[in-house]
């Protein structure tokens, strides 16, 4: 089973207009040295049975279904309404290309368009593009824009920013000789103002920050925007829970020049890690250096409405290595979802939903720190996501919590001083029950 | 399909307030008090759209009936290999044992996916000639990215990460702006008579100082560099790599293997070559293959076996780090090596051997009626351009606009910038002949319409949901949300 | 067609010299290659700039140009109305579309620089 739909007929009929007597011959421009003799070793080809019977296998093989589970740490378990999947499993928004023919395109224009529109609305900024691969891709492209913007090569990078954005801003900051400097926290889980104080001179691009950071701690984002700004810098937020946008006041309303982050929790499955989406939004002034592919509305030869990508000369494929971003193949489909997902839960809903995600995370965290031993590690406020310090190194807690059908977060070792500390993430998905369960464990395990 | 009487609004325009969709439940926990005091809250999401199922379902459904796919039918954009998306990959990437796994997930609980990651792995290996490779990027171009700075990890790591890049003048824009982002300066090698790159041009651009050559094999004109084996001797002799970039490797896999003609890296688009849907630009996904000699530079984590358990590596002291979240669009995939387990030997074989067949057979009957810059032979893809009917003062992109008025998606256009009005078709192996013949066909009366009519072409589209739209109107005067 | 007061440059500049300063814009023949202009991003004020050097681009929809200066000298003044109304390069390449203005420092330099009707031979030479 190939898929081919050319019969034996076809193909020697096909052969004999080409005036060759085998397939062999398409290929005589491949040096005959270099062409295999044999067959690839590769398994036996399957029937569809055979091959829905063996992935079903495989997917068994994962146990994590058998766990009640806290993770997240920016990937996030939410209901997905029963639309999402329908209506993006159509064949018109699968299967075709991007939107290079815009006559035959306007569905996915014009959803790219909306969710553009929607990202502004969410982010509080003015312009938003079609989307980037994902959150930590997408913090190190904020971070080479304000580069570019500003013409500098320090950048502030706050050590509460997801560890995983941190380390793709490294492998991609190294080989163009930019500065990084990473800003410690303070005892309420954000960047201390003494430490960004002393990091920023006149040489600082950008402060990218993450709130809610990787701590689930909500930074004071109107106070870094006003000590970045004072130095001719630019504020960058990173957003790994996106939902938060719910309910918090908009970045770009509290000052962010860019903004950011990873759009799994609205709609996409957690997939064992991707496909996600990056978005991005910012000023209207920097449009010129925002990285990848951008819808924009305009008239057909009649008049009407209809929708194109558009300031193209910023991309790769005619701007070549002078491009603001090497990004060709975006996240389109992830964008389709994310726009149905918000456009379900719709203005209301989007808040009621991260006021119960606040809700339930406030409930465990008072839950769990009534156990003698336990303690909340920082001050600061959160939204769905706490960090807690055990009596013991969380390795020992967390592997004894997950013989009992746990995973009761995520270890924070590889923060200096945090070793007897975890991650942990309560949704919508946890009911009440589930959260219960986790407190009675956890009395049972210390 | 195109249906052209109901124009759907923007959500914005259709919503009114207290609608939804979507019923948010009861809190079944106590109601905490003073969460959040002190922390800035929004009033209100300003312009969010609130309707009601119903329109949501008639909102999208509407707006997909007005895109083209490949469900519907021939989709011959060159160097996009926009071939059938199969169904049953869709159902397995769906499969909830694989969607609900939390990427942070013990290893212990998530061995099916690595498994299968792993398997996959090795089938791109076999497939490639390959000796190590990595699932992680994101896309093509991020493998690109992955891939150049892997070269330019090893080159540091003999002291000196060298300067500069060389690059055809019919490569894909990604390759120069890749290999920028990577720290480095592009030089461009010019394309020969026959639109391939010359040994002679090549060893005089090639020095110490040059990192890599990034070679698109077959190129963008569908056609095979037979001097790959020389091309990677020259570069190898002064120290530098050979890249390439797999973006059409349909023409070659189950035929020859890049790693049998001396390639040190590639990538691989899953979504080109391995079936998995393009989603209206995207998700991709652009594992990279490399020697062993780049192996200790792959980006962390690296899977590794040992008893039949599967294990994440991120111990890698000469990784260049890692390259986006977690490790890589693992449900893409999934598609990719459900592709693989399908097809079997025989069938990749034979996909890329009617994949050939049919470009070739595209070519053969519409040479004559269009220009053909070069006519060296080609494999899955054939450049045709605009040089006839410019007499006429048609272009391109009225051939193209008139293809839709057709039923069918026009070919890639104004690529490879090497060829002038450039026509560059790829149909790829899935497409029938009934298919390839309504294609020619309409090529063919296209041609005559030209000659006859050439207005009829200089206006049109004429029958699709929307007629040619202004883009120079969109980009003067960017609306790029909408507002209320 | 092309004014017998300007001086023209092989990469399609023309310079209009006024004292020691220069007006530059790009030629009607250019403007047609490049087809409907939507952005002209401008140098600051004060820039100095070598003789061949980019000195500002043009973008159409599907396309970014370098502009070279012909000369060697300083950026006195852009034509902000570009801005706003890139389309003045097409309707009036050689009036209202100008670019940007330079000081001169070297008026030898514009020898090397085409007259009319030389400028107009050259482009009959790049048809063929």
């Amino acid at each position: 089973m190939s898929y081919i739909p050319i019969s034996n007929d076809d193909r020697q009929e096909m052969l004999a207009r080409l005036g060759l007597d085998s397939a062999e011959k398409l290929f005589n421009s491949i040096p005959e040295e270099n062409r295999l003799k044999n067959l690839l070793n590769l398994p036996a080809a399957k029937s569809e049975p055979e091959l829905l019977d063996y992935f079903e296998e495989r997917s068994r093989k994962n146990l994590y279904d058998q766990y009640i589970s806290f993770l997240g740490g920016g990937a996030y378990d939410h209901f997905i309404p029963a639309v999402v999947d329908y209506l993006s499993s159509r064949s018109e928004f699968i299967s075709p290309y991007t939107p290079y023919q815009p006559e035959v395109s306007q569905g996915t224009l014009q959803v790219i368009f909306e969710y553009q529109t929607l990202i502004c609305q969410l982010t509080g900024l003015e312009i938003a593009n079609a989307s980037l691969y994902d959150g930590a891709t997408g913090a190190a492209e904020a971070v080479l824009m304000a580069h570019r913007v500003k013409d500098r090569k320090r950048l502030l990078v706050a050590s509460t920013v997801n560890p995983q954005y941190r380390q793709v801003i490294y492998t991609y900051g190294k080989n163009l000789g930019l500065e990084i400097v990473e800003l410690p926290y303070d005892q309420r889980g954000r960047i201390e103002a003494r430490g960004l104080e002393a990091a920023l001179n006149d040489g600082t691009a950008v402060l990218l920050c993450q709130s809610p950071n990787y701590f689930g701690v909500i930074e004071d984002i109107e106070s870094l925007s006003k000590a970045v700004h004072h130095q001719g810098a630019m504020l960058a937020v990173a957003i790994s829970e996106p939902l938060s946008l719910g309910l918090l006041e908009a970045p770009g309303k509290l000052g962010a020049d860019i903004v950011t982050g990873e759009g799994q929790s609205f709609g996409l499955p957690l997939s064992y890690g991707g496909p996600y989406l990056g978005f991005m939004a910012c000023k209207k002034e920097f449009v010129r250096q925002l990285p990848g592919r951008i819808v924009g509305q305009t008239v057909d030869a009649e008049g009407r409405r209809g929708f194109v990508l558009t300031l193209s000369t910023r991309e790769q494929h005619i701007r070549r290595e002078k491009a603001t971003s090497n990004i060709c193949t975006n996240e389109g489909h992830c964008a389709l979802r994310a726009t149905i997902y918000l456009e379900t839960l719709g203005r209301t809903g989007l808040r009621d939903l991260a006021w119960l995600n606040v809700q339930k995370a406030a409930y465990a965290r008072e839950q769990l720190t009534l156990i003698p031993g336990i303690k909340s590690k920082f001050s600061g406020e959160v939204f769905n996501e706490f960090v807690l310090e055990f009596p013991d190194s969380f390795e020992i807690v967390g592997q004894k919590l997950e013989a009992r059908g746990i995973l009761g977060g995520l270890s924070l070792k590889e923060f200096p001083g945090l070793e007897n500390c975890a991650l942990i993430t309560v949704t919508e998905k946890h009911s009440r029950e589930k959260i219960d369960l986790y407190v009675q464990a956890l009395k049972e395990v210390l | 399909m195109m249906i052209n009487v109901i124009r759907e609004p923007l959500i914005f325009e259709i919503s009114s307030p207290g609608k939804t969709a979507f019923k948010v439940p009861e809190p079944d926990v106590p109601g905490q008090k003073d969460v959040l005091a002190g922390v800035a809250l929004r009033e209100d999401i300003d312009g969010f759209p609130e309707v009601s199922e119903t329109e949501i379902s008639r909102h999208f459904t509407r707006l997909s009936q007005t895109n083209y796919c490949v469900d519907f039918g021939i989709y011959p954009l060159g160097s996009c290999t926009m071939k059938y998306n199969p169904k049953i990959n869709e159902k397995i990437a769906s499969l909830p044992g694989f969607t609900q796994t939390h990427p942070l997930a013990p290893e212990g609980l998530v061995q099916g996916n690595l498994e299968l990651m792993k398997l996959l792995e090795n089938l791109l290996l076999e497939i490639t000639g390959m000796e190590a490779i990595t699932l992680q990027p994101a896309a093509g171009a991020h493998g690109e990215l992955t891939g150049m700075m892997m070269i330019r990890a090893c080159h540091e790591a003999q002291g000196h990460p060298r300067k500069y890049v060389l690059i055809p003048d019919s490569a894909h824009g990604t390759n120069p702006s890749s290999a920028h982002i990577c720290g480095y300066t592009v030089k461009e090698i010019k394309s020969n008579d026959h639109g391939t790159i010359s040994l002679e041009d090549l060893a005089r651009l090639m020095d110490e100082e040059v990192a890599a050559l990034m070679l698109t094999n077959p190129n963008t004109l569908g056609v095979f560099e037979s001097d790959i084996c020389q091309i990677a001797d020259i570069v190898h002799s002064k120290g530098g790599f050979l890249y390439m970039d797999g973006a059409n490797m349909n023409a070659l896999a189950g035929i020859t293997r890049p790693g049998d003609m001396k390639v040190d890296v590639m990538h691989l688009n899953l979504h080109k070559t391995f079936s998995t849907p393009h989603g209206g630009g995207g998700p991709g996904s652009g594992p990279v293959a490399v020697t062993k000699i780049l192996e200790p530079f792959l980006p962390v984590p690296v899977i590794e076996e040992k008893d039949s358990f599967y294990h994440l590596n991120y111990q890698r002291p000469r990784s260049i780090g890692r390259v986006r979240s977690f490790y890589g669009q693992f449900l893409v995939a999934l598609k990719a090596l459900a592709y693989i387990l399908t097809l079997g030997p025989e069938g990749i074989k034979e996909m890329a051997e009617i994949a050939v067949l049919n470009s070739n057979y595209i070519r053969k009957n519409l040479e004559g009626l269009y220009d053909l810059k070069y006519d060296a032979p080609t494999l899955h893809e054939c450049v045709f351009s605009d040089k006839h009917q410019r007499e006429y003062g048609v272009t391109n992109l009225d051939i193209s606009k008139r293809l839709l008025d057709y039923g069918l998606h026009p070919p890639t256009m104004s690529f490879p910038l090497i060829v002038h009005g450039a026509l560059m078709i790829e149909p790829t192996e899935t497409e029938s002949r009934r298919d390839l013949d309504l294609f020619i066909e309409a090529m063919k009366a296209i041609a005559r319409e030209a000659k006859e009519n050439p207005e009829l072409l200089k206006t049109a589209p004429h029958v699709t949901y929307v007629r040619r739209l202004d883009e120079v109107q969109a980009a003067r005067n960017p609306i790029l949300r909408w507002e209320k | 067609m092309y004014p017998e007061n300007l001086y023209y440059s092989q990469d399609h500049e023309w310079l209009k010299v006024e004292g020691e300063e220069a007006i530059l814009g790009i030629t009607d023949f250019a403007q047609k290659q490049l087809g409907d202009i939507i952005y002209v991003d401008l140098p600051d004020s004060g820039k100095a700039v070598e003789a061949h050097q980019t000195l500002a681009t043009v973008e159409s929809v599907k396309s970014v140009s370098d502009i070279y200066s012909p000369v060697t000298g300083e950026v006195v003044q852009v034509n902000q109305d570009l801005a706003q109304t890139p389309e003045l390069i097409n309707s009036d390449p050689h009036g209202q579309g100008w670019i940007l203005r330079l000081k001169l420092k070297d008026k030898s330099e514009l020898n090397n620089l085409m007259k009319a009707a030389d400028y107009e031979k050259y482009l009959e030479g790049l048809e063929k």
